[in-house]
């Protein structure tokens, strides 16, 4: 059993730079140019209702949630708005991130730097991190945005449904990067000419956080925190829940999309919060189709794609029992079979093993 | 530099580019909205994506990998994470031939 390696520095991300698998050609479904074009087409429309929806309900419940507080009736009021702060927000910064949400593109950026704020994210550097992770999606030591690491630690995972590792791990690389710019990690996806704006970015972070607290210090109430900041922790769920489906129990190094992502059907309500990210094989093979174009992308290729989960549920019922037994054997992944209408899968660099290269991919 | 004859002017949708190959390399040839051609440099400065897959907004092609956008007037690169400018070539209209001067 090989033992995998996730530091960018390690000696996994040597091997999947010169076995050739990080310049690699990703497997694409054949899609008419025409049709292609059509799917790409933006438009603000769809995500300026979205974002009125979205930020009109945060308004009104953390406004319901305010004038009930301190009493338990503000509980579920808080607990919607977590949701959508501290897991809207995921979706939000994602697809903006990609600049396909709106057409407009002071749009994009407004909204993702509110949504990077509110996921804590340093808005100047996940950027690059997350254009590495559709680079090279779940190479190990290559991709910085792994969310299941093999073996999985299951205790960390279910920490983070309520987001205790991420923001324990934002604090002090916030700070850093406020005082210092990019950390030497960070250093090695974010270009040079970028430093500068991580360290402004984090500065208006840590400064808004700053504030919040000397806020809830003189009201000698927690209430500040349950609008700002601690809602990332109790309202993650929904966005772990989510995220961990994208490539959790799947395939790792390979270089055909269908193998390491997964399309789940999901109901509306997750379906908005997740800005349609339930698509996630389309989304990784065609990134320039915005969210709202993604169920009909994914009626044009699914012939092509393994078959989708057909709900939440099920789906963590595939990936659920793989990551258990990937903490045995962190080689082991679920393989779906592709339907008879689909092109094979991209075998290619599917012997390329980490901690050992083989002889055929070194060559 | 030679002008190399490339494409018939309707090989390619107003708003839209195709890919050319030449002599071992690779370009891309825009029809921009207002009806002129522009050549570039076929991969992306980023990660060396071909662009011809991308889309063409306006005078912006954006990438298909991580939708890094330049303006194929000039190559400038425009939006992140695209930094480095995109090479462009003269282009010339003969009858309903596009020409492209390939240095
Ligand atoms: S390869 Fe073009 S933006 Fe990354």
């Amino acid at each position: 059993m090989s033992k995998r390696d996730y530091s960018l520095f390690g000696p996994d991300a040597k091997r999947a730079v010169e076995s050739g698998l990080t310049a690699a050609e990703w497997y694409h479904t054949e899609v008419p140019r025409k049709v292609m074009k059509d799917l790409m087409a933006r438009s603000d429309a769809p995500a300026i209702r979205d974002t009125i929806i979205l930020y009109g309900s945060m308004i009104v419940l953390a406004g319901i949630g305010i004038a009930l507080w301190p009493t338990l009736w503000s509980a579920p009021f808080w607990l919607a708005y977590g949701v959508l702060y501290g897991s809207a927000s995921d979706a939000r910064w994602h697809e903006c991130g990609h600049g396909t949400a709106f057409k407009t593109p002071w749009m994009n950026d407004w909204v993702y730097q509110i949504a990077s704020f509110m996921i804590m994210r340093n808005s100047a550097t996940w950027r690059w991190s997350h254009a590495r992770h559709h680079s090279e999606t779940y190479l190990v030591g290559r991709d910085p945005e792994i969310a299941v690491m093999r073996p999985p630690e299951v205790a960390k995972l279910v920490l983070n449904f309520f987001g205790i590792l991420d923001v324990i791990a934002f604090f002090p690389r916030i700070l850093k990067n406020a005082i210092s710019g990019p950390t030497p990690e960070e250093r090695t996806y974010v270009p040079q000419s970028e430093w500068g704006k991580v360290q402004r970015v984090a500065i208006v972070h840590v400064s808004i956080y700053a504030a919040t607290l000397a806020l809830a210090v003189w009201m000698q109430s927690i209430l500040p925190l349950m609008v700002i900041g601690l809602p990332r922790m109790y309202g993650a769920w929904h966005h772990v829940m989510t995220g961990l489906l994208q490539h959790g129990g799947l395939a790792d190094n390979v270089v055909d999309h269908r193998l390491n992502s997964r399309t789940v059907y999901m109901n509306p309500v997750s379906r908005f919060i997740y800005w349609n990210m339930n698509y996630h094989v389309e989304h990784h093979m065609f990134p320039m189709v915005p969210y709202h174009a993604l169920p009909r992308l994914h009626e044009v290729i699914k012939a092509d794609l393994p078959p989708p989960n057909r709900s939440i549920a099920e789906a963590f019922r595939e990936m659920w029992p793989a990551i258990k037994r990937q903490v045995m054997n962190e080689d082991y992944y679920v393989r779906r079979d592709l339907p008879p209408t689909a092109k094979p899968y991209r075998e290619d660099f599917h012997q390329y093993v980490p901690g050992m290269m083989p002889t055929a991919a070194a060559e | 530099m030679p002008w190399i004859d490339a494409c018939s002017t309707t090989d390619i949708d107003e708003e839209d580019l195709i890919r050319w190959d030449h002599a071992g390399q690779t370009f891309a040839i825009y029809h921009s909205p207002d009806g002129d051609f522009f050549a570039t440099a076929g991969l992306c400065t980023h990660e060396n994506v071909h662009l011809c897959d991308g889309l063409v907004m306006g005078n912006l092609i954006e990438c298909p990998k991580h939708n890094g956008q330049f303006d194929y007037r000039t190559g400038e690169a425009m939006r992140a994470p695209v930094c480095v400018n995109l090479k462009t070539y003269p282009v010339k209209v003969d009858g309903d031939r596009v020409f492209v001067e390939v240095a």
